[in-house]
């Protein structure tokens, strides 16, 4: 086979260095990338020229794992992607699927999964919270953000015997009901959350050191961002109004009130007055939810050799980092013939290059925090 | 592993109690009564109905969510304004438009993808490029097809391209359309080996660059792997 790789261009970022110009190898192995990306920059003093992500280094080769796998076997392998947000990913993959056959989940387990979904927004968020607080140097966020997170693991642990990676649903609906107590741990949670939120605020919100490594930095227009795929609380941050839970609902969302915060600037700031603001919409939906979850069954009459018809489709929901989408080809066999993830971590993180340049050096810990990645996700 | 969904419970009514063989609570969890099945009105007929949850179906007619819950989802022929309007625009290089489950899919000439991707986000609205990817068929006579999703933020609405291309046949790249192609098209030569014709750095990205061979081509074993650079790079026989 002729290798295709004929047009060998050049490598604008490190082939050419200006007199005063040096390249810094950031990662793979470093504290502030939450796992293994590499990043050379290319610095004039200590000015961002010119920044290449490397990425891989966490490859596991997930799409070619799910053509080797049944429908119902392939599930587990999608909550390694974003390890931190397993729920999310699963939810996604269920309701492809779901739709592939063209099915749905019961009313009961839809509640259910945007239940549990929202709570793992919230502790997607509180990670982030915690982690890019101690990228910039405050210490203490991240020791009050766990011990709510912890809560929420809690109660995943409850339900399906996992804290991390999850598997907490099944093509067709759940697998499991709620225990007993469930809406008294989630609501005892969320009553405990929004004095906690503000606790958080206190210490970051109007934190002078704080706000002078945030405001202004990897500033990100609307349009850029729009025009880089970029989706979720960075879009948001950059003025654009738009989330796939009002867009195109999914699970139960259409049943409870939430608002999309936006802000107009997006930059680093934004980006975390959004997500917290996120957080206190989490809350209100899972306080809506556990108001009134319908009885009924939590499974789909679904058989239990998954043959979906030949066909294709594309599902995507509103993941903590941004649009998660699959994309499944079916041929009419047990197993899929197709499943592409479209993951926002990797397309998020396709802007790092455009809100670096023109940066201080210090300011790519922030930047890199601020996207909010997760390597799983990125290299599958 | 067998991890099905076994327990299919139908129509089980009492849904809290019972049924979890789970680590459940060793909290107290006082009142044992069930509180998931508390009284409240079984909303499930009409707000199932209600729930339209057809993404991106252009101009699927308002008819088109109720019928024929059961009947196997199949391609039809798709005939919307978006269509005529390409097919208008661009005669023959429109091949074939469908709707997959209630999404539109347009499959088109691959020489003809710069100029429709173009039409598409400037005339079209369609200004985001949600993803881009690639499916290998291995016996067809131009094995891969590339896909483009496009979402239209103006209409709330997505679009599937799709086009054929062989397995040396240059594809024209959309980076300077949308620059969010570039690393999805990277991605694609990294795993398929399609060349994208105007891409500014063609190089791999998840794989190492020095790897021969093109993962998700479906005549790539699952177990196959670069063993000279896996020798070469790690200094053992098998990354197995």
């Amino acid at each position: 086979m002729s290798d295709p790789r004929t047009t060998e261009l050049t490598n604008v970022s490190t082939t050419v260095l200006g007199a005063d110009e040096i390249i810094l190898n950031m990662g793979p192995q470093h504290p502030s990338t939450h796992g293994v990306l590499r990043v050379k920059l290319k610095l004039d003093g200590e000015r961002v020229v010119d920044s290449e992500c490397i990425i891989g280094y966490l490859h596991r080769g997930v799409e070619k794992i799910a053509e080797h796998r049944s429908y119902q076997q392939f599930a587990p392998y999608v909550d390694r992607m974003d390890y931190v947000a397993a729920v999310s990913n699963g939810l996604g993959y269920c309701e492809a699927v779901e739709k592939l056959l063209g099915t749905e989940a019961p009313l009961r387990a839809r509640v259910v999964r945007t239940i549990l979904t929202e709570l793992q927004r919230i502790a997607s968020h509180l990670l982030w919270l915690g982690t890019h607080a101690l990228d910039i140097g405050a210490l203490t966020p991240v020791f009050y953000c766990f011990r709510e997170r912890e809560e929420i693991l809690k109660i995943f642990e409850k339900y399906c015997g996992a804290r991390l990676t999850t598997h907490a649903f099944r093509i067709g609906g759940l697998q499991y009901e709620t225990y007993d107590g469930f809406e008294q741990d989630v609501k005892r949670f969320c009553d405990d959350f929004t004095h906690r939120i503000d606790e958080y605020e206190t210490l970051l919100t109007e934190n002078r050191i704080w706000v002078g490594r945030t405001k202004g930095v990897g500033i990100l227009s609307a349009a850029d961002a729009i025009a880089l795929g970029v989706t979720g609380p960075v879009l948001r941050a950059s003025g654009v109004k738009w989330d796939l839970r009002k867009a195109m609902p999914y699970a139960a969302y259409d049943l409870y009130k939430f608002e999309i915060p936006t802000r107009e600037t997006g930059d680093t700031y934004d980006r975390y007055v959004v997500r917290m603001e996120e957080m206190r919409q989490s809350r209100l939906i899972c306080l809506q939810a556990i108001e009134n979850i319908p009885t009924g069954p939590i499974m789909a009459r679904i058989g239990k050799v998954l043959k979906p018809p030949p066909g294709e489709v594309y599902h995507s929901i509103e993941a903590p980092k941004g649009e998660l989408g699959y994309y499944i080809v079916s041929d009419g066999t047990t197993q899929p013939y197709r499943v592409r993830v479209r993951p926002p971590s990797f397309i998020n993180l396709q802007a790092f290059d455009k809100m670096a340049r023109g940066s201080l050096v210090a300011d790519v810990v922030a930047i890199i925090g601020t996207i909010d990645i997760v390597l799983g996700e990125v290299d599958r | 592993m067998a991890n099905d969904p076994s327990e299919k419970d139908p129509a089980s009514k009492p849904p809290a109690s019972g049924a979890e063989g789970k680590p459940v609570a060793q909290k107290p969890a006082e009142p044992p009564q069930s509180p998931v099945a508390a009284a409240n009105p079984p909303a499930t007929p009409d707000s199932t109905a209600a729930k339209p949850a057809a993404p991106a179906a252009p101009a699927a007619p308002k008819a088109a969510a109720p019928p024929a819950k059961e009947a196997p989802p199949k391609p039809l022929p798709l005939d919307n304004e978006l269509v005529q309007r390409l097919k208008g625009r661009f005669g023959d290089a429109i091949r074939e438009a469908t709707l997959d489950r209630k999404q539109a899919i347009v499959t088109i000439a691959v020489d003809q993808l710069r100029e429709i991707s173009r039409y598409c986000r400037d005339d079209e609205k369609f200004d985001m490029l949600v993803d881009l990817t690639a499916v290998d068929w291995p016996k067809r006579e131009k094995r891969f097809d590339v896909i483009l999703i496009l979402y239209s933020f103006a209409k709330n609405e997505r679009v599937r391209l799709k086009a054929h291309a062989g397995e040396n046949e240059p594809v024209p790249s959309v980076c300077e359309i949308w620059p969010a192609a570039n690393w999805l098209e990277r991605e694609c030569y990294d795993m398929f080996g399609m060349v994208f014709e105007g891409h500014p750095k063609l190089t791999r990205i998840l794989m190492p660059d020095e790897w021969q061979g093109y993962p998700l081509r479906k005549d790539y074993d699952i177990l196959k792997q670069d063993t000279d650079w896996v020798r070469e790079n790690l200094g053992i026989e098998s990354g197995q």
